[in-house]
């Protein structure tokens, strides 16, 4: 009964072609991806040994491993988190349950935004002029760390907001008409119900924590150090700025020991992203309301 | 604070008969701690922007010449005869460097954003997503060390020049860097627009890509835009990659093929070597309180169009 016309069929043959094009295009935002970790994992992987990841690294950085940069980045991540955890949390909730709908919210929205906008040098420079200088920390762990806190603080902001406003408002008056206080209420039902989601928003922030690189270039990592960190207080080596020293820093670098730190540090990332993903999944699937 | 019980609908709390229960101070209490987590957002702010001015203050009040920081192409901070601190050849150098980042990224985010948005579902949109996500994940010093090993020789074959590390290796990098933040909210925006417009459109007979590109897109204006700033002030920020993969040299770029110098990328590579508070330091600084103000304005007006969709 129906039979296509000439302009069917051209509204037909633009259709597949615009579906084609944009599939085209986004492969080749995702190919990268493929791309760039199997080169890693193809040159990098070799490299990886026990003893690439837990001994400290000889003859001007070219032999031997990795394992100082591999505790930095532990700590500094650890610290960081210790900082920006409570404060990023506090906000959250603030936003979510406390905060009315005024000109101050909307100065800490900007602000978060921001705060997340601002470039890494710029956070860099910030931590130099205050804790390290102004504060006296020196160049140590401490004040790289508070600068990493305040750089990812947005990170967990945002996801605890996110997860705390996806608890249904009914839960909160069925607890309020029950005679229990806001914090109550908080305590007891918004948080054990939002748990899941702020993990997923801590993991990311350590996966940015644990990349960054320009913020800890002044305040607190070192190309190289013979020692590991005794406190706070001393500086460390970190696997982000590591991988910038043996890949331009080191002359004659064996070629298989910055795709080595590569692989390590992208590896670490990924992983813990995926972990965040994963669980988001899982949260998503057993959601009851 | 006593405002916070206006919004509605608000807990039943009469506390006059409360005020012994030891969970009447808790409640208390906790909202001085929460009030004080959201406060300290803005006390972090304006502390950035305190500390970074005061470390950069005794340039611009001493060895600041207006015409010769945004105009002058010399940047010798450590000459022995006389020192220039001109930004031209480093704003030149961030902004083609940025600017070749957009032309590739705009197209490609943006289609990748319609094509999740519009053109799958299911497993394939989620994949998708996902794997967009990872690339975002990926820290800027990969990036770099990306752009140093595997893009340089690489450009060097196919264009036979004698140096990879240039402006079209740091766009190419910093345009995939900036992808998935732009391709996320440009997909938030479009999934922003009501159904019910699809709806319409399809009832008037119009194809899916009829409806895309005169239903959908206008629709989705702003929101798209917001994301394509948002992508710029990251690119104009970025650090780590831009040092590695521009090649590092002061330079008014005249082919997609010189190296460059990034403002960005400066700072972090002169930082080190300079005194505390000697005037190359601060001027370092300066170049922050700039680098800051540019981005806040960015960010200022990506989130105004923003936030004007969802208003609309």
């Amino acid at each position: 009964m129906f039979s296509a016309t000439s302009l069917n069929r051209k509204n037909d043959r633009n259709e597949t072609a615009v579906r084609w094009l944009l599939g085209g295009m986004t492969g080749l935002l995702v190919l990268p991806v493929v791309v760039i970790l199997s080169v890693l994992v193809y040159k990098g992987g070799p490299v990886i040994s026990f003893e690439f990841l837990f001994t400290t690294p000889t003859k001007g950085m070219t032999a031997g491993g990795i394992f100082p940069a591999l505790l930095g980045t532990v700590l500094l991540v650890i610290c960081a988190l210790l900082a920006s955890v409570p404060f990023g949390i506090a906000a959250a909730i603030y936003l979510s349950e406390y905060a009315p709908d005024n000109w101050l919210t909307r100065v800490i929205n900007l602000a978060i935004i921001n705060l997340a906008g601002v470039p890494s040098i710029v956070h860099a420079l910030f931590g130099l002029g205050a804790f390290v200088v102004f504060f006296r920390f020196g160049t140590s762990i401490l004040a790289a760390s508070l600068t990493l806190a305040i750089m990812t603080l947005p990170v967990v902001i945002v996801a605890t907001r996110e997860s705390l406003q996806s608890v249904p408002h009914a839960f909160r008056e069925a607890c309020w008409n029950m005679g229990a206080t806001r914090w109550q209420t908080i305590r007891r039902i918004i948080l054990p119900n939002a748990v899941t989601g702020i993990l997923t928003g801590v993991i990311l922030e350590v996966c940015r924590t644990a990349g960054e690189t320009a913020p800890i270039l002044f305040t607190g990592a070192a190309f190289f150090l013979p020692l590991l960190p005794q406190s706070v207080f001393d500086q460390t080596m970190a696997l982000s700025l590591h991988l910038f020293v043996v890949s331009t820093q080191v002359p004659n670098m064996p070629e298989g020991v910055p795709y080595g730190v590569a692989l390590v540090l992208i590896a670490m990332v990924l992983i813990m992203n995926s972990l965040s993903i994963a669980l988001r999944m899982y949260l998503r699937g057993r959601k009851k309301w | 604070m006593e405002q916070n019980q206006a919004q509605s609908p608000s807990p039943p709390l009469d506390t006059r008969f409360d005020r012994l229960n030891s969970d009447w101070y808790f409640d208390k209490l906790a909202q001085v701690l929460m009030f004080i987590g959201g406060i300290s957002v803005i006390v972090f702010i304006i502390g950035i922007f305190v500390f970074v001015s005061i470390e950069g203050f005794g340039f611009l009040a001493g060895k600041f010449e207006f015409s010769e920081f945004f105009f002058s192409p010399d940047w010798r901070p450590t000459s022995q005869t006389k020192e220039t601190y001109g930004l031209l050849a480093l704003m030149a150098g961030t902004a083609s460097v940025t600017g070749f980042a957009m032309l590739v990224a705009v197209p490609f985010s943006l289609g990748a954003a319609i094509y999740i948005a519009e053109f799958s579902s299911g497993k394939k949109r989620e994949f998708l997503k996902v794997t967009i996500e990872l690339l975002a994940a990926i820290p800027s010093v990969v990036w770099g060390f990306i752009g140093l090993t595997i893009m340089n020789p690489l450009i060097i074959q196919i264009f036979h020049v004698p140096v990879g590390l240039n402006i079209l290796n740091a766009g190419i990098i910093l345009g995939l860097m900036a992808a998935p933040i732009m391709t996320s909210i440009a997909e938030d925006a479009l999934k922003a627009v009501p159904d019910r417009y699809r709806e319409a459109a399809e009832a008037m007979g119009a194809t899916r890509w009829q409806m895309i590109y005169k239903v959908i897109l206008p629709a989705a204006k702003n929101g798209l835009l917001g994301a394509i700033l948002l992508g710029v002030g990251r690119g104009f920020g970025e650090t780590m990659a831009v040092l590695m993969a521009t090649g590092h040299s002061i330079n008014l770029p005249t082919s997609v093929f010189d190296s460059v110098r990034a403002l960005t990328a400066t700072i972090a590579a002169e930082l080190g070597e300079t005194a505390v508070g000697s005037d190359h330091y601060q001027a370092l600084f300066a170049i922050g309180i700039f680098l800051f103000a540019v981005t806040f304005v960015i960010n200022l007006v990506a989130d105004l169009i923003v936030r004007g969709v969802r208003k609309g």
